[in-house]
């Protein structure tokens, strides 16, 4: 029970940082239906930010924090306003062959910058134990609970508050009309992707100090994709939601299975099962719209 | 010239004729004489480069079949390769098979698996289905490493020398010959299946799948019919290749190989055979630039410069082609040729 115990709490803190990830995601998508495959790269970059910003440049954690917002959103406009500006109104395998090719452009950028090696630096986070009867919570994770948690208090306060927040709700529910009534939706895409790109790079630092940062950090996106599907591709709740039950499940999955396998590495391939399974069930995941369509 | 002025279609199979003049005809005489002289005037490592390029082509035409004509994306190509791949390799190396009867077996399993994975693609369409693919190839890649005991897992499986009867294709030039082959026999059989019923099913369910649904194309048939014949493709390319490195591992079919299948296409011009051709030689021809400058930038720069200049070259090339030159190649090939049809009388009617 301990052991299950155990697995279920990993798997919360980790299934938290998945739905912050799976939020930039569903953000670009709501605000200007595009399918961002490069999310996981985002991340791979915020976690080589979190080690230059903390280690070379010796930050204190806030500074280091706030400097690789800071890149992030510089990256975030520079990529809506030269790639995927002139993707409006294409096919949607030219958009997403472009969000692919941005990922490797980003992946290529961290290899010349970062040398795609190892770089640990976990221990600068600041750490809080806590021990709840048998089951230890391992500091990062707590971290990572917590800023994901603001991040996503923020994000709704953002939407609930704000002018550009009301302009990309409403841009999600029907840019005609928002154009029509002289909001830009050119500023709205901007928006999203300096978020969606903001929320990866957090994401990269909390995960690059648990794990070190390296290249697999990119796979995480492919991990955000499940999330966004389970949870349904236009919905941020959802994305919370299918976030924790993944981040449970896969970890559950991997404690019970993985010894029975001669491979093992079902942790890797999880997210692809689940993936399947709510292709071919429920497309539309557990609180997306539902997209009819009759002949 | 050997591109005519007007056409003087008489009957219906100069209408049907693919080359209708003596000139193509020479022209293809020509190119195909120059393909298959190939091994006497170039090295070894150009025939290495050629036979690569050679694998990829039959890959990409399955793929120009499954997503240029029909319009279902697939990111997993390279994922229906390894099953091709490792079918044949376990029918050879395991049970003694011979390789002209293992490489149609691995190309029909990969079809099956392609049949598997394109049931969702009867719900889903878009996004959803490349998350499908995407799924299908990493765990078509788990499936091979937790079947050890037949698959070799990680270490991978040694595949004995391909022979056809007598001959054993040892050789670059011999192996050369035989995937030269395939890519004829690959282009000539992709170029006509768009021009049947089929084909023609796939394109309309490309650009209308509702329309083509109330016309009465059979959505369900014929896009299975699509993953069946891309994944055919698929399986073939991915034997030749195991066959032809003389072992199968996973490192073979990596993910990002059935992300540039995609980008070939696309530099090379979606829903055309001769645009899969270009698409393949120019990128990997930039491949070869990347290896050959590699080492040069190395040295100057940072060691670290020549594995990222290999990803930032490939993803650049694609962004540059998505935003300039979104119809690929073969559009710009077919704008030169309409260029050079009266030329120097540049008078003429445009598309």
């Amino acid at each position: 029970m301990t052991f299950f115990l155990q697995l279920i709490v990993t798997g919360l803190a980790q299934g938290m940082v998945y739905a912050l990830i799976a939020i930039g995601f569903v953000i670009i998508l709501k605000c200007s239906e595009v399918f961002n495959i490069a999310q996981g790269h985002f991340v791979l970059i915020g976690g080589y930010l979190g080690w230059t910003f903390l280690v070379p440049f010796g930050l204190p954690i806030w500074a280091a924090l706030l400097a690789a917002i800071a890149v992030a959103i510089v990256m975030g406009l520079l990529i809506e306003r030269l790639m995927l500006r002139p993707m409006i109104g294409q096919p949607v395998l030219a958009v997403v062959m472009m969000t692919i090719a941005l990922s490797t452009v980003l992946g290529g950028l961290a290899t010349l910058l970062w040398g795609a090696e190892y770089k640990a630096y976990h221990g600068l986070l600041p750490t809080i134990t806590m021990k709840v009867g048998e089951i230890s919570i391992p500091s990062e994770s707590l971290i990572g609970l917590i800023v994901s948690l603001i991040c996503v208090v923020l994000l709704m306060l953002l939407f609930r508050y704000t002018k550009i927040g009301l302009a990309m709700r409403a841009t999600a529910e029907d840019l005609q009309v928002v154009q029509s009534v002289g909001i830009k939706a050119t500023t709205v895409y901007a928006a999203s992707w300096i978020i969606a790109s903001v929320v990866g790079v957090i994401g990269g630092i909390l995960l690059g100090g648990v794990s070190g940062a390296n290249m697999d950090l990119a796979l995480i996106g492919l991990k955000a994709f499940a999330v966004v599907l389970l949870g349904g591709v236009n919905s941020i709740g959802g994305a919370i939601v299918a976030g924790i039950i993944l981040g449970m499940l896969e970890n559950v999955a991997a404690g019970y299975l993985d010894p029975l396998l001669p491979g093992g590495g079902l942790a890797q391939v999880f997210p692809f099962f689940v993936m399947i399974i709510v292709l071919v069930f429920r497309p539309h995941g557990l609180f997306g719209l539902a997209h009819i369509e009759r002949v | 010239m050997s591109v005519r002025t007007g056409i003087f279609h008489e009957n219906y199979a100069q209408e049907m004729a693919i080359l209708n003049s003596r000139g193509q005809w020479g022209t293809v005489a020509v190119l195909l004489v120059i393909l298959f002289a190939c091994p006497l005037f170039l090295s070894d490592r150009m025939l290495t480069i050629l036979t690569t390029m050679g694998i990829a082509v039959v890959s990409v035409h399955g793929l120009n079949i499954l997503t240029g004509y029909c319009g279902q994306i697939s990111i997993g190509h390279s994922g229906f390769m390894a099953v091709g791949g490792y079918t044949s390799a376990i029918l050879c190396a395991k049970l003694g098979w011979p390789f002209w009867a293992a490489l149609p077996c691995g190309a029909l399993a990969a079809g099956i698996a392609g049949l598997l994975f394109g049931l969702p693609s009867l719900k889903i369409k878009g996004f959803y289905l490349i998350m499908a693919t995407i799924a299908a190839q990493f765990i078509i890649i788990w499936i091979i490493i937790q079947l050890r005991s037949i698959t070799g897992g990680t270490d991978g499986l040694l595949v004995p020398k391909p022979t056809i009867g007598p001959i054993v294709l040892s050789s670059k030039t011999n192996y050369y010959y035989l995937v030269m082959v395939f890519v004829v026999l690959a282009t000539i059989t992709a170029h006509n299946i768009v021009r049947t019923r089929a084909g023609r099913a796939f394109i309309a369910i490309r650009d209308n799948d509702l329309a083509a649904e109330v016309m009465g194309v059979s959505l369900w048939s014929y896009k299975l019919q699509a993953f069946f014949i891309g994944c055919i493709y698929a399986g073939a390319a991915g034997s030749l290749l195991v066959h032809y490195v003389r072992f199968a591992s996973i490192e073979q079919f990596p993910f990002m190989d059935s992300v540039w299948y995609l980008g070939m296409l696309i530099v090379g011009g979606m829903g055309s055979t001769a645009g899969a051709i270009f698409g393949v030689v120019a990128l990997k021809l930039l491949e070869e630039l990347v290896t050959i400058a590699g080492p040069v930038l190395a040295a100057a720069v940072a060691p670290q410069a020549a594995a990222s200049l290999a990803l930032i070259s490939q993803g650049l090339i694609i962004i540059i082609f998505l935003i300039f030159e979104p119809r690929g190649l073969h559009h710009r090939w077919e704008l030169i040729k309409v260029y050079f049809r009266l030329w120097p009388f540049s008078h003429q009617e445009t598309d």
